[in-house]
């Protein structure tokens, strides 16, 4: 038998069906691996006694044969998800002690199908980054190396704990959030698989917001239908956020025929950008050729306003964080420092609370939501994102899914890009589109780069159509056959 | 457009954000930059094009105007940094 925390999360909920090991074999095989893989940074909280409690109460269930979708898997937490009783700091030192007293949907919901919690992921603070630096808490490093160097990577972000702890087989999956690539980017960087499901199909609530018409959270494994299996769990209708929509959670897992005979894949012009690498090139005509000779057409296609999408994602973020981020005031929960006035206690508690990009942030989305400005920039953004939702509704009219690369390159050194935020922001040039139109994308890797370390294409498709993206995204996958492990693997 | 000094210390007042003096002053080059990069969107013809308000078409949901919470008021103040009797306490705002 696969050791346990190098099986994927489909083997290994078969094999506890089975009996063939048990849910606490395999939670503490997990928390040993969680352990020894404590040089990453990943987690910020391990709750070893939970997930063996948990894992004692799946073993009952599934010795009466009652397991659900997810009995007895060991999961990891992005911590930007509230969870009961236990810390949950969304990477900022503003939230350092909040312990929420309720649980949020998302999470609440994979607890009902059987999961085991594992500990929370370390994250860029409030999901503000692209490489996880930004964490109160401290970067988060990529199991990977380049070949022949020691050079410490980023492991992405904002999910920068949620990638490296699936990729150095700590968990069988995690749950991310991805506001313009923070699922799909920090995937592409440590070569696991990342989804972004339609914004409305997993509840945001209990999730601590960052710009609520772009946040989505969505799942991280190590397969395509890991994340299948994962997001069936995750997804459905909340009252609690009215922003979910009401439709029926389709099987995800049914979707993986590996059949695409007749698909329409589109390849976006506009997603040749300057500088692009050869590698990059080379990977990305490589996954249309797999996907051509599984019987998918080819066809070109314009999106002619994805140059102005990141820009647009900048000041519509930014406004809607400068709003969210407004209720850190020192009152309700998190971090207070006293001041002589109230004013003063807000400014002196924020001012000490959030760190550097957040307040960059806060400050560029009050400037364009500000009067005066707010027609130039804000609701300029707002008209250019209905253009680049139309570019991709034209789009469709002749193609079924679009496949382009994930990320610009592979994971680069920690403590890069960190004084220029413009080219910290370009990671997400090829993520930010689809988030903006609020469709479904995902990352599978998909190749090594010159230096060894790992590429990743993504595939978007229609709103509520994950499961066509799916099913092209498993096709892509058994054409990698991307089976390289990075430098770091925990447990035997 | 450009960004000053006086400019960052109005939008950190506006957000309530204390900033150091050193912080504000590169803030000033920071913003600049970003509000310079995003000004490219000016080159789009955008008349008559209505801003987005909805990613996914759908129409408001309602739901049953009922009480579905029961009395949490030690849940609500449990990660409160100051309250007393049921209440979160701030600094005298009333002279």
């Amino acid at each position: 038998m696969t050791s346990p925390t190098h099986m994927t999360l489909a083997q290994a909920r078969d094999a506890l069906a089975k009996r063939e090991m048990s849910a606490r074999e395999l939670a503490e095989a997990h928390l040993a691996a969680v352990e020894a893989a404590r040089p990453l940074n990943a987690f910020t909280v391990e709750t070893p006694e939970k997930a063996l409690s948990m894992a004692e109460a799946s073993d009952e269930r599934l010795a009466k044969g009652e397991g659900r979708p997810l009995e007895g898997i060991p999961l990891g937490i992005k911590d930007l998800f509230c969870t009961e009783g236990v810390a949950s700091t969304a990477g900022s030192r503003m939230l350092k002690d909040f312990k929420p007293t309720y649980e949020s949907t998302v999470t609440a919901n994979l607890w009902r199908d059987g999961a085991v919690l594992l500990g929370k992921l370390n994250m860029d603070e409030f999901a503000m980054g692209s490489s996880n630096m930004t964490s109160a808490y401290g970067g988060v490093e990529n199991p990977w190396r380049a070949e022949g160097s020691d050079k410490k990577l980023v492991a992405g972000g904002s999910s920068g704990g949620s990638a490296a702890a699936v990729a150095a087989r700590c968990a069988l999956g995690t749950t991310g959030t991805d506001t313009g690539g923070s699922i799909r980017q920090p995937a592409a960087f440590t070569g696991i698989v990342g989804m972004k499901p339609t914004y409305g199909r997993c509840s945001r609530w209990g999730i601590v917001s960052f710009a609520s018409s772009l946040d989505q959270a969505g799942p991280m494994a190590r397969s395509v239908r890991d994340c299948a299996i994962l997001l069936r769990s995750m997804s459905g209708h909340d009252p609690k956020d009215s922003t979910s929509i009401e439709q029926p959670v389709p099987d995800f897992e049914k979707a993986l025929t590996g059949d695409i005979r007749g698909l329409k894949v589109g390849i976006p012009k506009e997603y040749r950008v300057d500088g692009m690498s050869e590698e990059l090139e080379r990977l990305w005509q490589q996954g249309i050729d797999w996907l051509r000779a599984a019987g998918a057409e080819i066809i070109d296609i314009s999106l002619p306003h994805t140059s102005y999408a990141l820009p647009t994602y900048y000041i519509v973020a930014s406004a809607e964080a400068s709003s969210n981020l407004a209720r850190y005031d020192g009152v309700r929960y998190g971090l207070r420092v006293e001041g002589d006035s109230l004013d003063e206690m807000y400014e002196a508690t924020r001012g000490a609370g959030f760190g550097r990009e957040v307040k960059r942030r806060i400050l560029i989305g009050t400037y364009v939501l500000s009067a005066g400005y707010y027609d130039a920039y804000y609701n300029k953004a707002r008209q250019v994102r209905t253009l680049i939702a139309r570019d991709f509704g034209q789009a469709y009219e002749k193609v079924d899914v679009i496949l382009t690369p994930t990320t610009p390159g592979p994971a680069f050194p920690m403590g890069e890009k960190m004084d220029d935020p413009i080219a910290m922001y370009l990671n997400d040039v090829f993520t930010v589109p689809a988030s903006l139109a609020g469709q479904p994308a995902i990352s599978v890797p998909a190749g090594l780069s010159e230096q060894g370390l790992p590429l990743g294409l993504q595939l978007i498709g229609r709103a509520f159509d994950e499961q066509t993206v799916l099913r092209a995204a498993g096709v892509l996958e058994e054409a990698a056959q991307f089976t390289a492990e990075p430098a770091f693997v925990a447990g035997a | 457009m450009s960004v000053d000094l006086g400019t960052v210390r109005h939008i950190a007042k506006l957000a309530r954000l204390h900033v150091e003096q050193e912080q504000a002053e590169a803030l000033v080059g920071e913003l600049n930059k970003i509000l310079g990069w995003v000004e490219q969107l000016g080159e789009l013809d955008t008349t008559g094009v209505p801003p987005m308000t909805s990613v996914v078409e759908r129409s408001q949901p309602l739901r049953e105007d009922v009480v579905t919470e029961e009395d949490s008021n030690s849940a609500v103040l449990a990660n409160a940094p100051d309250s007393a009797h049921g209440f979160f306490v701030v600094p005298k705002v009333v002279e």
